[in-house]
C-alpha cells in the first residue's frame, strides 16, 4: 500500500512535505483535501485527522499529523541525504531550534498577513483597518529580522553550507504572504539571495509547481467558497473582535 | 565550564528541562534568570540568548534556545533511556507529533490562563475582563480535551506504554493553569490517572521541587511600576 499524503498546497506546511517528497522521489498518493471547498471538514477527512488540519500522512495503518513530525519521519524512513537533518549534535540542534521557533514566530504572523490583506476582505467584503495591517506587517518584519540575525546570519543556509529541513520550512512560510501580494523577500538582499539558493537546491521547477496554487489564490472566485467554510470563518472573526 | 542551563521555574518549558536533566542525572550548573525581575532582558543574558527568552543552554561555546531543541540536545548528548525519545520510527514520530502540536495549542492556552487569571490582575495590577478570562478558559478546556482524546486516548502515556518527552512537556504545561487555580484534572479521571503516572515516573520529590514556584504564583507581590513598564510589551506579545 502506497504512502498517502493529505494536502492542499495553499498551506505552507503541506508545501514543505510535498517538495521534500518529490525531491526525494518518495512514491506517494497525493490526496487533495481542498481547503476552499471545505474538504477538511468532510467525514472522510475527519476520520483521518479529527483536528481537521493539513498535512496528514497515512502509511498503512499509521496516521501522522504535524508537518515537522512528518518531515522527520520521511527523512528517517527514506534515508534522505544527511544534510537535510544532520546527525552532528550541534548542527542538528540548530535545525530543531528553528523548527520549534517557527511555529509561533513565523507561521502565525505570515498567515495573518494573508488573512488580513486578502481573505477577510474577499470573504466578508469588509476591508481590514490599516492599523491592524500595519501591526501585522511589523510583526512579520520583526520575525524576518530575527531570522536573519539569529538563524541565517552570514551562512549560505541555516546550518551552514547545505540546505536542511529548516531552510525548506522557512522558505515555504515566507512565501505564504505572496498570496496577498506581500513579498517579504524585498525586505533584504540577504533574504532574497538565501531564497534563490534554497530554490536552486530544491529545483526551480518543483519550487514553482509547489507554489502555483498559492500564487493564484487572489484570482479565485470567492463567491464559490464553501458555505460551511465561510460560516466557520465568520464565526472565528466575530469571536476575535 | 560544563553545561549551563539558564532557567526560571516559573516558566513551563524550563520546568520540563529541569526535571529531565535532574531525572537523568545530567550534570549542569543552574543559572537562574528571574523573569519577574526582568533579568531575561539584561545585556548579560542576551549574550547567552539574543532572543531574550528562557530556557537557554550553554555548553562550552555552544548556545541553544527553544525547549524542544534543548530537550532533544540533552537526549542525544547524554544517551538517556530509549523511552524518552524512542529509536523506533513510529514511536518517535508520535513524540515529535505532540512536541510540534503543543506550541500553538496547549502551550498557548496554559500561558494565557495563568496570565489572564492571575498574573495580569495580581502581579501587573491590570484588570482582565470576565469575557476575556472566560474565552481563555474555554480555549484551555478545548485543548485539554484534545490532549486527552487525540493524544492520550487509552494509552498509559502520550506516545505509548512508557513516559517520553511528550508527557514531560505536557504535564509541565498543565501545571501552569493549576498554579492559577484552574481545576484542569477535575471531571477528567483518565487525565488525572495519567498525571499520577507521570508524577510517579518522574519522582514525586523532583516533581514537587520543580513546581514549587508556579504553585505560589497567586502570592507573587505586585510588580513595581518600573518593572511593570519593562515587562509589559513583551508579555503582551508573548500571550497573543
Amino acid at each position: 500500500m502506497a504512502l498517502e499524503l493529505y494536502m492542499d498546497l495553499l498551506s505552507a506546511p503541506c508545501r514543505a512535505v510535498y517538495i521534500f517528497s518529490k525531491k526525494h522521489d518518495i512514491s506517494f498518493n497525493f490526496q487533495f483535501v481542498d481547503l476552499l471547498k471545505g474538504h477538511h471538514h468532510s467525514k472522510e477527512y475527519i476520520d483521518i485527522n479529527p483536528l481537521r488540519k493539513l498535512p496528514s500522512l497515512k502509511d498503512g495503518k499509521f496516521v501522522l499529523t504535524e508537518s515537522v513530525s512528518i518531515l522527520s519521519y520521511l527523512c528517517r524512513k527514506y534515508s534522505a541525504p544527511l544534510h537535510w537533518y544532520p546527525p552532528d549534535l550541534h548542527t542538528r540542534a540548530r535545525v530543531e531550534e528553528f523548527m520549534a521557533w517557527q511555529h509561533t514566530a513565523f507561521q502565525l504572523p505570515m498567515k495573518r498577513i494573508v488573512w488580513l490583506k486578502l481573505l477577510i476582505p474577499k470573504i466578508t467584503g469588509e476591508e481590514v483597518s490599516a492599523e491592524k495591517i500595519d501591526h501585522a506587517v511589523a510583526e512579520v518584519k520583526n520575525s524576518l529580522k530575527l531570522f536573519e540575525e539569529y538563524f541565517l546570519q552570514d551562512k549560505m543556509f541555516i546550518t551552514g553550507d547545505q540546505i536542511s529541513l529548516a531552510d525548506l520550512v522557512a522558505v515555504v512560510e515566507i512565501m505564504q504572504p505572496m498570496a496577498a501580494n506581500y513579498n517579504a523577500f524585498l525586505n533584504s538582499s540577504k533574504l532574497a539571495e538565501w531564497r534563490k539558493r534554497v530554490e536552486l537546491s530544491i529545483g526551480s521547477g518543483l519550487f514553482m509547481e509547489a507554489h502555483s496554487r498559492l500564487m493564484q489564490l487572489a484570482d479565485w472566485d470567492f463567491s464559490t467558497l464553501d458555505p460551511v467554510v465561510k460560516e466557520n470563518i465568520s464565526e472565528l472573526l466575530k469571536k476575535s473582535k | 565550564m560544563g553545561l549551563e542551563l539558564y532557567l526560571d521555574l516559573l516558566s513551563q518549558p524550563c520546568r520540563a528541562i529541569y526535571i529531565f536533566a535532574k531525572k537523568n542525572g545530567i550534570p549542569f550548573e543552574l543559572r537562574t534568570v528571574d523573569l519577574i525581575k526582568g533579568q531575561h532582558l539584561s545585556d548579560a543574558f542576551s549574550q547567552v540568548n539574543p532572543l531574550k527568552k528562557v530556557p537557554a543552554l550553554k555548553d562550552g561555546d555552544f548556545t541553544l534556545s527553544e525547549s524542544v531543541a534543548i530537550l532533544l540536545y540533552l537526549t542525544h548528548k547524554y544517551k538517556v533511556p530509549d523511552h524518552w525519545y524512542p529509536q523506533d520510527l513510529q514511536a518517535r514520530a508520535r513524540v515529535d507529533e505532540y512536541l510540534a502540536w503543543q506550541h500553538t495549542t496547549l502551550r498557548r492556552s496554559c500561558l494565557r490562563a495563568l496570565w489572564h487569571k492571575v498574573m495580569f490582575p495580581v502581579f501587573l495590577g491590570e484588570p482582565v475582563s470576565p469575557q476575556t478570562l472566560a474565552a481563555t478558559l474555554a480555549e484551555l478546556d478545548v485543548n485539554v480535551q484534545l490532549l486527552e482524546d487525540k493524544f492520550l486516548q487509552n494509552k498509559a502515556f502520550l506516545a505509548g506504554p512508557h513516559i517520553s518527552l511528550a508527557d514531560l512537556v505536557a504535564i509541565t504545561e498543565l501545571m501552569h493553569p493549576v498554579g492559577a487555580g484552574c481545576q484542569v484534572f477535575e471531571g477528567r479521571p483518565k487525565l488525572a490517572a495519567w498525571r499520577n503516572r507521570v508524577e510517579a515516573a518522574v519522582g514525586e520529590d523532583l516533581f514537587r521541587e520543580a513546581h514549587e514556584i508556579i504553585l505560589k504564583a497567586k502570592d507573587f507581590p505586585p510588580a513595581d511600576p518600573t518593572t511593570k513598564q519593562k515587562l509589559m510589551s513583551r508579555v503582551l506579545a508573548m500571550i497573543q
